[in-house]
C-alpha cells in the first residue's frame, strides 16, 4: 500500500511538472528539435531542471544500502552499450520527431489531448507489445556467410 | 512567450522531484516506457499497482491544474498515419532500447550513465533529423 502511495506522489508531482513545463505542447517539443526552424530553447530548461534534483538523488543513495520503503537501490548503470541502445533510441526519436510526444507526456496529456493521444497511446502500447519478439529477432547471432 | 523558459525550469525541477522520490521512497527508477512496459509484457520489478498508481498520479495532476490554465492546447497532428507510426515507433525503440526521455535522459545523465548518454544523443539527433525531414523537405509535419 505504501509503495503506491509514494507511487501516486511521485507521479503526481512528474505528471503536474510535464504539464507546467509545456512538455504536452508538442509544438514545444518539436520545436526544439527544429533547428532549422524556430527553434525553442525550453526543453533543454525542463531537462535541466530535472536533472538537478535527480542528480542530488543519486548522491543520497550512495550512503545508504536500501530505499526508505526496504528496497535494494538499482544497481550502478551497466557500462556495456550495445546495438539495442543505438536502434532502439534511434526508433524511438524518430517517433518522438514525427509526433513531438513521448511516454510521459502521452500519458499525462491523456484529459486533455483528445483522440490524437490516444491514437498514439494505442500504436504506443501495441509496439510495446511486440518489442520483447522484436528483441529476441535482434539478439540471434548472425550466422556467418 | 518569453517566459516559458522560466515554467519549463520550474517543471522540470518537479520532474526531478518526482524522480527523487521514486527512487529513495520506492527504491526505482522513474522511466516512463518501462512503467508503462512492464504492464504490458510483465517485466522488472514493480508491481503491477504501483505501477498503476504511478500513472493515474501522472494522469491526474493535469486534470487538476487545468482549471487554472484555462485550456490547453497539445497541437497534436491530426494526420492518424503519422500518430499511428509515431506511437509504434516510440513503443517499440524505448522498450528495445530500455528507456526513453525520462529514464535515460533525468535518470541516467544524472547518474553520468553512459548509456543514459548515448541514448540521448542518439534519439535527439533521430528527432531533429525526423522533423527536418518530414517539416521541411516533404512538410508532412
Amino acid at each position: 500500500m505504501q509503495r503506491n502511495v509514494f507511487a501516486f506522489i511521485a507521479g503526481g508531482f512528474f505528471g503536474a511538472g510535464l504539464f507546467i513545463s509545456g512538455m504536452t505542447d508538442t509544438n514545444k517539443v518539436q520545436g526544439w528539435l527544429d533547428v532549422f526552424g524556430n527553434w525553442d530553447p525550453t526543453l533543454a530548461f525542463v531537462m535541466g531542471g530535472a536533472i538537478i534534483p535527480m542528480a542530488i538523488a543519486w548522491r543520497l543513495t550512495k550512503a545508504h544500502q536500501t530505499a526508505m520503503l526496504g528496497t535494494v537501490f538499482p544497481p550502478p548503470p551497466e557500462p556495456k552499450l550495445g546495438r539495442n541502445l543505438v536502434v532502439g533510441s534511434v526508433m524511438f526519436g524518430m517517433g518522438w520527431g514525427l509526433s513531438g510526444l513521448c511516454p510521459g507526456p502521452s500519458i499525462a496529456a491523456i484529459s486533455y489531448g483528445g483522440t490524437g493521444v490516444f491514437v498514439f497511446l494505442a500504436a504506443m502500447l501495441t509496439g510495446m507489445a511486440f518489442a520483447p519478439a522484436m528483441r529476441r529477432l535482434m539478439d540471434r547471432p548472425v550466422p556467418a556467410e | 512567450m518569453d517566459q516559458d523558459w522560466i515554467w519549463g525550469l520550474v517543471g522540470g525541477l518537479l520532474i526531478g522531484t518526482g524522480g527523487a522520490i521514486y527512487l529513495l521512497v520506492n527504491g526505482r527508477i522513474m522511466g516512463a516506457s518501462g512503467i508503462i512496459g512492464g504492464l504490458v509484457d510483465g517485466s522488472g520489478h514493480s508491481t503491477k499497482w504501483e505501477r498503476i498508481s504511478f500513472l493515474i498520479g501522472v494522469a491526474l495532476l493535469p486534470v487538476l491544474l487545468l482549471p487554472l490554465y484555462g485550456s490547453v492546447d497539445t497541437h497534436i497532428t491530426s494526420n492518424l498515419l503519422v500518430l499511428v507510426a509515431a506511437g509504434l515507433l516510440v513503443g517499440v525503440g524505448t522498450r528495445i532500447a530500455n528507456g526513453c526521455t525520462s529514464g535515460h535522459g533525468v535518470c541516467g545523465i544524472s547518474r553520468l550513465s553512459l548509456r543514459g548518454m548515448v541514448a540521448t544523443v542518439f534519439y535527439i539527433l533521430a528527432g531533429g533529423i525526423t522533423v527536418m525531414l518530414f517539416r521541411h523537405i516533404l512538410g508532412v509535419i
